[in-house]
């Protein structure tokens, strides 16, 4: 059996409808009208202990929807799940004891204390025994770099700190399983990274199972062999990284350096220029055509590198983002 | 056996630990906020005298009202304090609303840690921080206005308080603590179904203010309000220690009195709970 099990899993939210003027106001005093909005529609998803799996879809697209679903927030409206042999919103203390959830937008420590306070609380909370709370918490505090900031009230810290703390309290009682909602939100370069290096290393040492939710495809090429993208609710590829790319992407950018005096003028007629910053030129090419257009160019031109790449991840990302909602949009008219 | 009451006292322990400390981070407000709650004392020395000195046309010495005389008023005025010092919880509720409206409720969702315990004793703590803070300045107003007390004595046929009665009085105080909480906490737990509860707040506090006996001695009331607000867990807020301190309860009535509290404040409890456990599944229903 699987770590993570959803079979048909759907939520539907029931929202309020305001109409727009204080008459229609007034009268949605007494009668309101409610629209549904289908959160997530009919998923199946297994997920084998030790993944790490990025749910990547546009906003409102339901990932944590999902994600609270899985941490037992929100009843499903229909379907099953179940996590580690739990169903997550029955709350079985057992189960809550061995997940964690982050949120990359709430703050759960204590915001005047400092951080080794909401620790300590942790502890207590999650009933971890003195020794092993010691050494994991020495552990995550080495990894991130954290140990001179634990005493100094939370509210003092950067957004990057906060992060770390955040994280370091959500592992301290070892979950096996970790839902990362955004936790790169609004974090500077430097910090990302930091995080990104820091999830990889610990979920790789612990094996566990972590699926993530994230806007920035850099976490996504740093951390996850899997890839979910849910758009309106519903899955709509799962899969590597690399396939994504393969599946929707026709073409590649191909990127030259020309030799010094040499024109980059007439490069049209091999494929559509993207980008002209001598001596530097980037063209797109169909895929199959890739060989043949640059054996062309070399017989040409008198060229010093050459490189050939998949179009930048948002790109592709955007593309399908925008396929599938043309796609809905269709179906629904 | 043992050992699972071990871990949560320890675990009590530590969120006690850890919201004293809270409390304590910004403690010159809180000082002064604590030592500002005297002042209406003066206010209210004034306002009584003024009130006895026009019914006795100049001369309040030997006036009653109700068979209230101006020094059991004072003493009376001055228990009232010390009661809400224990059953008034300031921020309770509408920090429970806060945290529903702002989702910060997830916690104890996703936490294997319950909501209404937390806040106990989180409120237990602010409690004796603030007794710690306030039990000089009680000391000292207490004895400044002894006299009064020795006057209501002198002239009432209660005597000062035995010990027994100082038991139940003691105990009132800890129940009229449990009372306020849980009440609170109810209406904190509206906002499952309201989000907003300020409105309802406000009138809680302004009944609070009348008929827990907060304002006037609530045998000042005409009888037959009485017989309505005896009947209500408010009286026990405020009036029922003060009562029992001045020995306006009859003695042989004090037991059941009490019990009646205890019954007020288990059916609190229960209502709690089942608020707090229908709330939750709306709340995760409706989609948190």
């Amino acid at each position: 059996m699987s770590i993570i099990e959803i079979a048909g899993l759907s939520k539907t939210y029931q929202v309020y409808e305001k109409r727009e003027g204080l008459l229609a106001s007034l009268k949605g005093l007494f009668r309101r009208k409610y629209r549904e909005v289908k959160a997530v529609r009919e998923i199946d998803l297994k997920v084998e202990a030790g993944d790490f799996v990025a749910f990547l879809g546009p906003n409102g697209a339901g990932k944590t929807t999902t994600l609270k679903l899985l941490s037992g927030v929100i009843h499903p409206t229909s379907g099953t799940a179940s996590v580690m042999g739990y169903v997550p919103w029955k709350r079985d203390n057992r189960y809550r004891r061995k997940f964690a959830l982050v949120m990359g937008q709430k703050n759960q420590l204590w915001w005047d204390l400092p951080a080794q306070e909401s620790f300590r609380l942790h502890q207590q909370i999650y009933q971890i025994d003195t020794d092993q709370y010691q050494r994991t918490l020495d552990e995550l505090t080495g990894l991130l770099e954290l140990r001179s900031l634990l005493k100094q009230p939370v509210r003092e810290l950067s957004l990057g700190e906060r992060m770390k703390m955040e994280l370091t309290a959500a592992l301290l009682h070892q979950p096996e399983v970790l839902f990362l909602d955004e936790p790169t939100i609004g974090l500077d370069v430097v910090a990302q990274h930091n995080i990104q290096q820091f999830l990889k290393h610990y979920q790789r040492e612990r094996g566990i199972t972590t699926l993530l939710t994230t806007h920035y495809m850099k976490d996504v090429e740093a951390l996850c062999e899997r890839v979910v993208i849910i758009a309106r609710g519903s899955i709509h590829f799962d899969g590597s990284l690399a396939e994504i790319v393969d599946r929707t992407t026709s073409h590649k950018l191909v990127t030259l350096q020309v030799a010094d005096g040499e024109s980059l003028d007439g490069m049209e007629q091999f494929g559509s220029v993207e980008e002209i910053d001598p001596p530097k030129v980037t063209i797109r090419l169909q895929r199959e055509d890739v060989a043949s257009k640059l054996s062309a160019i070399l017989d040409h031109r008198r060229i010093v590198d050459v490189v050939v790449e998949d179009p930048p991840l948002e790109e592709v990302l955007a593309d399908i983002f925008t396929q599938i909602s043309n796609k809905n949009d269709d179906q629904e008219a | 056996m043992g050992t699972m009451i071990q871990a949560k006292m320890s675990t009590w322990w530590t969120i006690m630990k850890i919201a004293l400390e809270e409390r304590l981070v910004y403690r010159g407000d809180f000082a002064l906020g604590t030592l500002m709650r005297f002042l209406p004392i003066i206010t209210q020395i004034f306002l009584w005298s003024a009130i006895f000195m026009s019914v006795g046309g100049g001369d309040m010495q030997g006036q009653e009202i109700k068979g209230f005389t101006i020094n059991t008023m004072i003493a009376y005025y001055l228990l009232t304090m010390m009661g809400r010092a224990f059953s008034s919880m300031p921020g309770l509720a509408s920090g429970v609303a806060l945290q529903v409206r702002n989702g910060e409720i997830k916690k104890f969702l996703i936490q294997p840690i319950d909501l209404v315990g937390f806040l106990l004793l989180n409120r237990v703590a602010h409690k004796l921080v603030y007794y710690a803070v306030a039990l000089l300045p009680f000391v000292f107003v207490f004895w400044l206005c002894g006299d009064y007390f020795s006057e209501h004595f002198q002239h009432s046929t209660a005597s000062w308080p035995s010990s027994s009665r100082l038991a139940v009085f003691l105990l009132s105080l800890v129940f009229a603590f449990l009372l306020g909480f849980f009440m609170e906490v109810c209406i904190g737990l509206i906002s499952f179904w309201f989000l907003e509860v300020t409105s309802l707040l406000f009138i809680y506090m302004l009944m609070n203010f009348f008929l827990s006996g907060h304002m006037f001695p609530l045998d000042l009331l005409p009888d037959s309000a009485r017989m309505v607000v005896d009947w209500l867990p408010l009286k026990y807020l405020a009036y029922f220690p003060a009562a029992i301190f001045l020995g306006l309860v009859p003695e042989d009535r004090l037991w059941a009195q009490l019990a009646v509290e205890v019954v007020w404040v288990l059916f609190f409890i229960l209502a709690s709970r089942w608020m707090l456990a229908r709330g939750l599944r709306r709340y995760s229903g409706f989609g948190g």
